[in-house]
């Protein structure tokens, strides 16, 4: 009798938090589901916020983008704080073997000087477009109102910084870390006549107030354009001018743009399928950004790849918008 | 009025070393066991030395590695690549 | 170029990897990139001189957090396998669980977006990377308190609906309000509040007590969540106290609103940790210390040593803490009480303190316990062996800033009721202290808007006019599951068959009173 009651007493009483149950049924949920679905506070707030007026803390209002449920977006990596970071300690692990290989066997600065020169002037400013795409992703995550898609952008975030230092850190292996070529590198980003439309984008992007239109401007548009552009055309350019052990330092990048379009995509189609309104304002920021982007990334282009590659690009971009459902704004590049 | 340096370890076996090291850089400090963890205080100053700990571990080790174990701490922090320095400085 | 390779100090190292990515803007002005950094008068001449609290590059963060998570998430499954919740010391303890994961889980999240949305608006870039990764460490934090107590919700009552639950039930307004308060404010006084007072002042009496109490009482899942997360704690700790001497730095104007802020923020912290007080006097089976040690440990003695270092700004110790430092002695007595009587309407369960823990609690508050409190518990168990256990079935009144019920004593008289009140453009707003009342007499317009629960459910905003429906409909607290008192509970009783004792009836006569 005694062990019967035992046995009854190791016998769980619920299988999963009531908000759980609520969603997926009354069954064991995954770590993912228990760490991301309805965390964030939806109603009772005390105070308006003294820096947003016209908005309530956590108010779905601060994107034109409607959704029943925010939650309806998720992330197909299912990626919770711990399988993000083993994840990216994964990939640091190889980039640092990158690094320390290249930074043992000399391998940049034994490069002609003008190829260096072209790292620091075509590459290495990339870094500044991070720290600002690291801005937008923190912003984003700070306004959304869902534990899914909150946590979505801020691991954006910090994958972009720490993209940022990886660039960083190419010119470090340049200059034998004195700075000196990472100051070299800003003033192309500064005052390069080739870099100005980029960091105008930029900056523009950094004024932009509505979330969604953040993250569609950010993680689909210029991610989307910029990375096939810069770290697949530009870095087979590189290559055949003699720089293809630069290709081992962006691999992380590589690896990275394509799992990032994983979750930017499912985002995307989730938000359009939800009603026309939102198909519509999708379509609208589109047009609006997508022609100010390519034009961005013109001179880039122009100073390597060639204008054709860029309009490769930019036709797979929009074989991957029509796939999500968007048609993409007819622009020559 | 006394002002205690302090940092808190988690009771584990990187922490035997980590306080067998400050102990010896800090004389002055005293080392108590609490359920599961061990805090170290001292008057004032307390440092934690790179190369004193790679003494005891038997192994390079980086500062920031004392991230995995810490629980907490008190007083102004100074960190390079040699030492960790927790200290009132008024 | 330069040819030798030389090793990079940390300090330079993460100068260029991290601020140095930042430029001045150009095509758009400053004040519109950051539009948020001005308005509370905090006056920042020059972000250069910001010292970077840690150093930690994203390279090394993914690999020290990712040994992090392994390790903790091991432990986790190891609990789950082997049933570590039948090792715990007694079910009472759970309770504390209940409390922390309904209490403070929620403020993490809340914390992670506030941290996400400063490390985003300061226009100092190292500042900004700071707090970046403060904010993903509290998304962590939320996360890793959610797995550990996963395992504890299938097998207790009470934590099963803890987002909901904070988000309405009438003692969570106590932490919701508190947070709601620091991310409704401007970035310097969130982090005045949360990252320096909450963290660096006041988080050692929440976490490490809390945890050494979790050891105490053998539950291995949230020693282990909670050292791994006081592990970025430390981190946290040092931005908190690095942003307050940043300031005070700067410029001479800013002292007065961070003394203001500081002043604030303490009686706030104090406030939300009165719930801690009770937890470690009452809640826990094994005691690890009691409260009075703890706050005089950690803050008396830390929070002396830390105030005098501040003394060369201009810096004093925050006002009221004399108050606070009084309190000691009896907010813990206080709050169990109080909670004792609205066990109907809480989602974990109370009870009275046995005739041997009475003992450790007179001996730990000598000057205080047999005199004022224990004749109360006395009298409570006398009812309840004649199976009239007390619930009060009077909604209390709470507190306009900190909406504790007004349950606390004076300074200096633990007879007496501490009450304020205050009119304010033709209402009239209720005070436990003159800590709260000088808090919405400095800024009434935001406290007026409080959501206090009492008055909510008076107005008819919760779903129902009686208790019995607000605290089910509403809270969604499943009565005689997660609410009344522990003994005969469904908790008691399946921890007294898990331990092989006769299980109590389920009917047992202690709890009718409701």
């Amino acid at each position: 009798m005694s062990i019967e009651i035992k046995t009854n007493s190791v016998e769980p009483i619920r299988h999963t938090y009531s908000n759980i149950k609520r969603r997926f049924g009354d069954k064991p949920a995954s770590r993912y589901q228990e760490a991301s679905f309805d965390i964030e506070a939806t109603t009772n707030f005390h105070y308006r916020p003294l820096w947003d007026a016209e908005h309530g803390l956590n108010d779905p209002t601060r994107t034109a983008i409607r959704m029943a449920d925010w939650y309806a977006v998720s992330d197909p990596r299912q990626f919770f704080y711990g399988a993000y970071v083993q994840n990216r300690a994964k990939m640091q692990e190889a980039a640092e073997h990158s690094f320390s290989f290249c930074d043992k066997r000399n391998l940049l600065t034994r490069m002609p000087e003008a190829l260096q020169e072209t790292l620091l002037r075509l590459l290495v400013p990339l870094r500044h477009m991070e720290l600002g795409a690291n801005m937008n992703n923190s912003s984003i995550a700070g306004d959304a109102v869902a534990g899914t898609v909150t946590q979505m952008h801020i691991y954006q975030a910090m994958d972009r910084l720490g993209m940022g230092q990886y660039l960083s850190r190419i010119a470090l292996l340049i200059d034998g870390s004195t700075g000196e070529a990472l100051d070299r590198s800003k003033t192309y980003w500064m005052e390069d006549v080739l870099w100005q439309p980029l960091r105008k984008l930029v900056e523009d992007s950094l004024v932009v107030k509505d979330w969604f239109e953040l993250t569609v401007l950010q993680n689909l548009l210029i991610d989307g354009l910029l990375y096939p552009l810069m770290y697949h055309k530009f870095d087979q350019w590189l290559a055949e001018q003699g720089a293809e052990d630069v290709s081992m330092l962006t691999e992380f990048m590589r690896d990275w743009h394509a799992e990032s379009c994983r979750w930017v995509d499912a985002m995307l189609k989730t938000v359009r399928a939800e009603s026309d309104a939102n198909a519509e304002q999708l379509q609208r920021w589109i047009a609006h950004w997508q022609p100010r982007v390519i034009a961005a990334l013109q001179p880039l282009a122009n100073a390597s790849v060639g204008v054709a590659a860029l309009d490769e690009v930019v036709g797979q971009f929009d074989q991957r918008l029509k796939k999500l459902g968007l048609v993409a704004e007819e622009v020559a590049a | 009025m006394s002002q205690l340096a302090f940092i808190v370890f988690q009771d584990n076996d990187n922490a035997r070393y980590l306080v067998e090291a400050i102990a010896e850089d800090n004389p002055h400090a005293e080392v108590q066991h609490h359920p599961a963890m061990i805090r170290i205080q001292a008057e004032k100053r307390l440092v934690i030395n790179r190369a004193t700990v790679e003494e005891k571990i038997g192994r390079e080790w980086d500062v920031q590695e004392m991230l995995l174990d810490v629980i907490s701490i008190g007083g102004n922090v100074d960190e390079d690549e040699d030492h960790f320095i927790l200290e009132w400085k008024n | 170029m330069a040819t030798k390779n030389k090793k990079l100090s940390l300090k330079d190292k993460y100068q260029y990897l991290t601020r140095d990515m930042a430029w001045e803007p150009s095509y758009q002005k400053k004040e519109d990139i950051f539009p948020y950094e001005r308005f509370e008068g905090i006056k920042i001449t020059d972000w250069d001189k910001w010292e970077d609290p840690f150093r930690l590059t994203m390279d090394a963060y993914w690999k020290y957090q990712a040994e992090k998570e392994k390790k903790l998430y091991a432990i986790f499954d190891a609990f789950a396998q082997n049933n570590g919740h039948q090792n715990i010391s007694d079910a009472r303890y759970v309770n504390a669980l209940k409390l922390f994961l309904t209490g403070v889980s929620p403020l993490e999240y809340g914390a992670f977006q506030g941290y996400a949305k400063v490390g985003r608006h300061f226009s100092g870039a190292g500042a900004r990377v700071a707090c970046q990764m403060q904010s993903i460490d509290e998304l962590r934090h939320v996360q890793t308190q959610l797995h550990a107590m996963s395992h504890y919700n299938k097998h207790f009552n009470g934590l099963h609906d803890f987002a909901h639950m904070h988000d309405r039930v009438w003692f969570l307004s106590v932490p919701k309000s508190f947070f709601d308060d620091a991310r409704s404010a401007g970035p310097f006084e969130f982090l005045t509040a949360i990252s320096f007072s909450f963290e660096y002042v006041l988080t050692n009496l929440l976490f490490v007590p809390f945890m050494s109490g979790a050891a105490y009482n053998g539950d291995m899942a949230t020693v282990t969540f909670g050292f791994s997360a006081q592990s970025d704690e430390a981190r946290h700790m040092t931005l908190g106290l690095e942003v307050i001497k940043f300031m005070l730095e700067q410029h001479e104007d800013n002292v007065p609103i961070v003394q203001h802020w500081i002043d604030k923020w303490f009686w706030r912290g104090y406030r939300l940790l009165s719930l801690v007080s009770m937890m470690m006097d009452y809640m826990l089976p094994n005691k690890v210390m009691s409260w009075k040690d703890a706050w005089e440990v950690y803050y008396e003695q830390n929070g002396g040593a830390l105030f005098k270092d501040l003394e060369r700004y201009g810096i004093r110790p925050p006002k009221y803490q004399d108050v606070a430092n009084d309190g000691k002695n009896h907010i813990s007595h206080q709050l169990w009480s109080t909670f004792y009587q609205y066990s109907h309407a809480t989602n974990f369960h109370t009870w009275l303190p046995s005739a041997a823990e009475m003992d450790w609690l007179s001996e730990q508050y000598p000057d205080t316990f047999d005199k004022y409190y224990r004749p109360r518990f006395e009298h409570w168990q006398k009812m309840q062996d004649k199976g009239e256990r007390f619930y009060n079935n009077t909604l209390p009144q709470l507190c306009q800033v900190c909406q504790v019920p007004t349950l606390f004593t004076e300074h200096g008289d633990p007879t007496q009721l501490s009450l304020r009140t205050l009119e304010h453009e033709g209402e009239r707003y209720h005070f436990c202290s003159d800590g709260c009342c000088d808090i919405f007499k400095y800024e009434p317009e935001k406290y007026i808007q409080s959501w206090l629960p009492v008055h909510q459910i008076y107005q008819g905003n919760c779903e129902g006019a009686d208790v019995e429906t607000v605290v089910s409909k509403y809270y969604h607290i499943n009565i005689g599951q997660d609410n009344f008192d522990y003994v005969g509970s469904p908790d008691h009783q399946r921890w007294q068959a898990i331990k092989g004792n006769r299980p109590l009836g389920g009917d047992d006569d202690s709890r009718d009173a409701a």
